[in-house]
């Protein structure tokens, strides 16, 4: 069986989509010839041509703009926003247009975009090319947000977003793209992940942990460490989707384990989980033994530093003591 | 005035200032490419190669309190306008020494009290704020001037338009400096401008545009001198284009094969330090022994600084969450 990258799974999808597909086209900034910052489209020019994958001044606004108009009136655009810190220079067409359009026109158009865009740190990049935004995204009512933690799952779950009528933002993490440990069986056909499904990425009985994105990857390297040191049994839950968002998976497993951690990149003030959490204790409080953890960025912009970047983003080892503490095995630092 | 004129009117000390800046920004370029591919700094870094007669011109028609503002290749603003290589170079390894404290790294150098805004690494990101801070000039009466540094590919960004527009009904004394490499990361400015001269956009917004040759480090310097002057006597903002290019890819792992090679030779020609050497040793202005000198000068506080910057201490892990609010701690 061969075995690829979450970024060649990425392209996979958009290179299979657009020969079956005339009306998807690509739109962004160095995606053409240089095929992307992150070289997720390299190859696709020559196939393609130009009109297809379509190179744009640097121009975030419009060129989410220029999508959303696209897909009103026929097409089903795929844009990348070279990292995710520029998506606030495209808000208003993202959250005040793309959102809003189909609902405020009281159901008379659809906006059928794709929003691709790398997210994350841990790459010495700092505060303005580090960020992981998807809680003020996933906040936006019409909005969908996609947040692949496997190759498998970036090619499932990308060709669904294309194929969805709804603004979706898939955000891709810089650091699996290329990483080999991360490698996976991908089906050659095409294939769909329903939005909205997450996915049991560990079983287990012992404590339930919700996370997203690079988090799943670092969350089950703690879930194996726990496994072998204090025989603790982790279940992991990957939220795949953000918003719709799968409670009930997420209910489910801690109806099981009784007990919930939530794991982020993002800083912990207003993230994500805390959703989860807050639909978690209004739905299930009789499930919990223990109140729910979130485990996540520390509260300020990612820093330059090493030190302070592996400070302020959470790793295998601050998922393990955390979780720990928890669960009564050491009183370790959180 | 004639080219010979204005040589004489700069005089020595002024044009060797020139050559200096150059070479150190040339020189720190070089070294750190070295540093970086031994895996000494984090993330990536954005070099000034070829491009210095734009900051050093820029900046030698600055006065001290003035402020720049610079972009994700920040390097040569910080040196020209007169950052230490010490804390530059601290900044780059992250430590706590660096002029950002090793929080901001090779995309936000800077030093406001050396008048340089820490680098914003969002195109076209600092041309609002210099409007903001050339309006604050002159609504407290300072006689001070803000400039902005940004490239071709800022000036296709809604904050370009924008903030010209806004400066010229504010009348405040910006000037936007547009270096024009030809290259937005690896998109040529031709394949996503229909215009020839990005100064010419200015007229859109009733302020003046011009163009100087940014591989020319005394062209640079007068016409920058003009717009900041003008600037200062409240004539209002100047849009003004160096043509000019960078000898290197866009990032430190980009090998810039986009750029065709004739390009490429064509504009190394008019490398901006060799021909101001040439210049110089034609007007009889410096020897080569002086040149040497300065060169072998530059290289020894680059050692020291690179020994400074390791032996300077990392941030604590308990550095995270400082210097978020000016009056208040970050709870956890």
């Amino acid at each position: 069986m061969r075995e690829i990258t979450y970024l060649e799974a990425i392209r996979e999808a958009l290179q299979q989509k657009m020969r079956e597909d005339d009306s998807v086209y690509l739109i962004g900034e160095d995606i053409a010839e240089y095929g992307g910052a992150f070289g997720v489209t390299v190859g696709m020019l020559e196939e393609f041509g130009k009109e297809r994958i379509r190179n744009t001044p640097i121009s975030e606004e419009v060129i989410i703009g220029v999508a959303a108009g696209s897909a009103m009136t026929g097409m089903r655009p795929v844009a990348e926003i070279m990292f995710s810190d520029f998506i606030t220079i495209a808000m208003d067409d993202i959250a005040n247009q793309a959102a809003k359009i189909r609902y405020m026109f009281g159901g008379k158009a659809r906006v059928p975009i794709v929003i691709r865009t790398a997210g994350g740190g841990g790459t010495g990049a700092a505060g303005q090319h580090s960020q992981s935004l998807e809680a003020l995204l996933a906040h936006i009512p019409g909005l969908k947000v996609v947040m692949p933690s496997c190759p498998y799952d970036a090619k499932g779950l990308l060709l669904a977003s294309i194929n969805d009528d709804n603004p979706v933002v898939f955000i891709e993490h810089k650091l699996l793209y290329k990483n080999k440990k991360y490698i996976q069986h991908v089906p050659g056909e095409m294939y769909e992940i329903p939005l909205g499904k997450g996915d049991i990425k560990r079983k287990g009985k012992d404590l339930t942990i919700v996370a997203t994105s690079f988090m799943v990857q670092k969350s089950l390297d703690a879930a194996e460490d726990l496994k072998k040191e204090y025989n603790m049994d982790c279940e992991v839950v990957d939220l795949r989707t953000l918003r719709p968002l799968d409670i009930d998976l997420i209910l489910k497993s801690v109806n099981k384990t009784g007990k919930l951690a939530c794991v982020e990149e993002a800083p912990v003030f207003g993230g994500f989980m805390g959703e989860v959490a807050s639909q978690v204790t209004e739905k299930g409080f009789d499930m919990l033994d223990a109140p729910i953890i979130r485990i996540a960025g520390r509260n300020c912009p990612v820093p330059y530093s090493l030190v302070l970047e592996n400070e302020m983003i959470p790793g295998v080892e601050r998922i393990k003591s955390s979780i720990k503490k928890m669960a009564g095995l050491s009183q370790g630092k959180e | 005035m004639e080219h010979e004129d204005i040589i004489k009117e700069l005089g020595k000390e002024k044009l060797i200032g020139f050559y200096t800046k150059m070479v150190k920004i040339r020189s720190f370029e070089e070294r750190i490419r070295f540093l970086f591919l031994e895996g000494k700094m984090p993330g990536t870094i954005h070099q000034y190669i070829g491009m210095e007669a734009n900051a050093v011109g820029v900046c030698s028609a600055l006065q001290k309190d003035d402020v720049i503002a610079s972009t994700h290749r920040p390097h040569g603003h910080a040196i020209a306008r007169g950052l230490s290589f010490n804390e530059i170079m601290a900044e780059l390894y992250g430590r706590t020494t660096g002029c950002c404290r090793g929080k901001g790294g090779s995309m936000h150098l800077g030093n406001l009290e050396k008048g340089m805004l820490t680098a914003i690494a969002i195109v076209g990101g600092n041309l609002p704020i210099v409007v903001g801070m050339s309006l604050a000039f002159k609504l407290m009466k300072q006689n001070r001037v803000a400039v902005s540094f940004f490239g071709d590919g800022a000036s296709n960004e809604g904050s370009f338009h924008e903030s010209l527009n806004m400066a010229a009904v504010l009348n405040t004394p910006s000037v936007f400096v547009c270096e024009n490499n030809q290259y937005g990361a690896s998109t040529s400015i031709k394949k996503v401008m229909k215009i020839e001269n990005i100064a010419d956009r200015a007229r859109s917004y009733g302020i003046e545009g011009v163009i100087a040759d940014g591989m020319d480090v005394i062209d640079v310097y007068i016409h920058a001198k003009d717009a900041i002057e003008k600037a200062r006597k409240g004539g209002g903002p100047t849009l003004l284009e160096l043509k000019t290019f960078r000898f290197c890819g866009h990032s430190r792992r980009d090998p810039g094969s986009y750029i065709p090679k004739e390009e490429k030779e064509s504009w190394q020609r008019k490398d901006p330090i060799n021909n101001f050497k040439k210049l110089l040793l034609n007007e009889g202005l410096a020897g080569e022994d002086e040149l040497d000198d300065i060169n072998n000068l530059i290289e020894k506080e680059l050692d020291e600084s690179i020994i400074f910057a390791q032996e300077s201490p990392e941030p604590a892990p308990e550095d995270t969450l400082k210097d978020l609010y000016a009056t208040m701690e970050v709870p956890e």
